[in-house]
């Protein structure tokens, strides 16, 4: 059984691997034509496009997730009032598809019907809020949602993290009388390393695999504006029936998750075994 | 009560109460500066659910006004009945019921196999090992971070060779490949916590591997499986790619639909029964949310590459 499965993995990816290899349109060819599908990839504006979206929207996006998912559990871990509400509301979003949340903010961010409507209803009739139409800033209205989307379990990662810190460490900074602030970003950020890493493998694969958010929001556009590598994928497979560039397109996809996600990976198993032993 | 186990997060929130110990006085500057932000951020996270649930229940008559934020003066459940069964989703005019039947038949299946296959791999690799379990797990690993796109033609090609494609077996199986990483990880996780003296105990009564399956090991995993449970669920509910390539415009799930019911229609948009029909798109995962909050959350964590 199991060895169906990696049948499943394995066998597809050497599949497409061999197939980004072949000049293949809409059926696998059995040709062999070097490089030449990669060389045509890098050389296609769309893709170029694409790449330099991901890498602004990744960027962004894990740095937004993890900066307001610590914040939101170091200040829920205050002993506050209605933590149990406040978590739930933190995470719900979480529980949601990328479809849905991006139509939602598709419609918060519409200007003719959304928060630019609404500002300019209250009086202010040259408020302009229109980024989801416009081709520079349309990428960051996906970085909005998805941020709003994600961050929730950023939190309760960090936050499980910080509850199993230990309590002598606060008493041992008081007594020393290190600001509170100091304390989490000098002492207790390198500590919760495995769950920042854990978060951080998680956005990152989330930056990979994201389609549905940008097919809801905004389709790609206005015009490539928000182009990603998955949809382009997508595009040139069942679109444009151009397996061979769409393969070789989601090699080099997979050989950056690989380069980027097995370090992180072994890093966070490192310091896992060391805070065990 | 149930607020209680809605919001107890993850199996380290018993050392909460240590830290409750610790006094302080409660109205000071920097307790205002902290309620402040949690409540500016509880309100960037609420305002998208209060857009969609007012927007559900107003005649778009209100809706032309522009004021997305505000209360409905004349609240109507028309959009959702209209959502419901009356909505196009393409050429089609029967609203999302399909969708919402579709999803189920496809999340059950899914979710069922995947979870006993991955039982099943998890006891396999922690306790027989059989040769090539360290390279049986490496691919596994591969598998978790593998980016869709890499498997998706070639699964295409395969299940049309088998004629499947286009159907819920076909979509079914597909759920259950790309969930068997993570399904495999969380058992074998799981299993590897239980006492390996148990199993050899087995083992000496002339226990078999599925009599030591099914009688001892599948019995203790009842925690295990809840969590599995509430990851593929929600995974597979809210999955918009693998419906959309392999359903097949028949069974295409309640995700595809929504979107094809926003983004296809012409003429004035009914925002309205768009919203209403995200909103009953994202009830089975909310639902689910909201009544098992501490077990989602330990869902989250495990699933989150434990190990």
């Amino acid at each position: 059984m199991a060895l169906v499965a990696l049948g499943a993995y394995v066998l597809t990816m050497l599949w497409t691997a061999r197939v980004s290899l072949s000049s293949a349109r809409i059926f696998p060819t059995g040709d062999f034509v070097g490089l030449g599908q990669y060389e045509r990839l890098f050389r296609n504006a769309r893709w170029l496009l694409s790449l330099e979206n991901l890498a602004v929207y990744g960027v962004l996006f894990i740095a937004l997730c993890l900066v307001l998912g610590f914040l939101l559990a170091v200040f829920i871990d205050q002993q506050v009032a209605g933590e149990g509400m406040l978590r739930t509301i933190f995470l719900y979003p979480y529980a949601m598809s990328f479809v849905a949340t991006g139509l939602v903010w598709q419609w918060i961010l519409n200007p003719g019907l959304g928060i630019q409507q609404v500002a300019r209803n209250l009086g202010f009739d040259d408020f302009t809020f229109d980024w989801i139409v416009q081709q520079d800033t349309v990428l960051y209205t996906i970085v909005i949602a998805t941020v709003w989307q994600a961050s929730g379990l950023v939190m309760a990662l960090l936050l499980s993290g910080l509850r199993g810190i230990d309590e002598e460490l606060w008493k041992a900074t008081r007594i020393d009388g290190i600001p509170k602030w100091r304390v989490y970003v000098s002492i207790v950020l390198p500590m919760l390393w495995p769950s920042v890493s854990t978060a951080l493998i998680l956005l990152f694969v989330m930056v990979v695999k994201l389609f549905d958010a940008v097919v809801a929001m905004t389709q790609g556009g206005p015009g490539t504006a928000s182009e990603v590598p998955a949809k382009f994928i997508m595009d040139y497979l069942f679109g444009r029936a151009n397996v061979g560039l769409a393969s070789a397109a989601s090699i080099v996809l997979l050989l950056t998750v690989l380069a980027i996600v097995a370090p992180l990976y072994y890093a966070r198993s490192r310091a896992l075994e060391r805070s065990r032993a | 009560m149930k607020r209680d186990c809605a919001v107890a997060v993850l199996p380290a929130a018993s050392s909460s109460s240590v830290r409750a110990r610790r006094r302080k006085p409660w109205v000071t500057p920097g307790r205002l500066g902290i309620y402040a932000f949690l409540l500016t951020a509880a309100l960037f996270f609420l305002v998208p659910l209060y857009v969609m649930l007012v927007t559900s229940v107003k005649p778009m008559a209100e809706i032309r006004l522009g004021n997305i934020f505000a209360l409905p003066l004349a609240p109507t459940l028309a959009p959702w009945h209209n959502a419901w069964q009356a909505a196009c989703t393409g050429l089609e005019c029967e609203g999302i019921r399909g969708g919402f039947w579709n999803s189920v038949k496809i999340t059950v299946p899914s979710v069922l196999l995947s979870i006993a296959l991955g039982a099943v791999n998890g006891y396999a690799l922690s306790f027989w090992r059989p040769r090539g379990a360290n390279m049986l797990f490496a691919v596994l690993m591969v598998g978790a971070f593998i980016p869709g796109q890499v498997m998706l033609y070639p699964l295409v090609r395969a299940l049309a060779a088998l004629d499947l494609y286009s159907s819920v077996p076909g979509i079914v199986i597909v759920h259950v490949i790309f969930g068997m990483p993570m399904m495999t990880l969380l058992f074998r996780n799981y299993y590897a916590s239980l006492p390996q003296e148990l199993f050899k105990a087995a083992r000496i009564d002339g226990g078999g591997f599925w009599r030591i399956f099914f009688e001892l090991m599948l019995p203790m995993s009842l925690p295990v499986i809840v969590v599995a449970a509430i990851m593929q669920v929600t995974n597979i509910w809210n999955d918009f790619l693998l419906g959309l390539v392999f359903a097949g415009s028949d069974n295409l799930p309640m995700t595809v639909q929504l979107n094809n019911i926003i983004n296809t229609t012409t003429g004035e948009r009914q925002y309205n029964v768009n919203m209403a029909a995200t909103l009953l798109t994202s009830l089975v995962p909310l639902a689910l949310y909201f009544f098992s909050g501490r077990w989602f959350v330990r869902g989250i964590a495990n699933g989150a590459v434990k190990g």
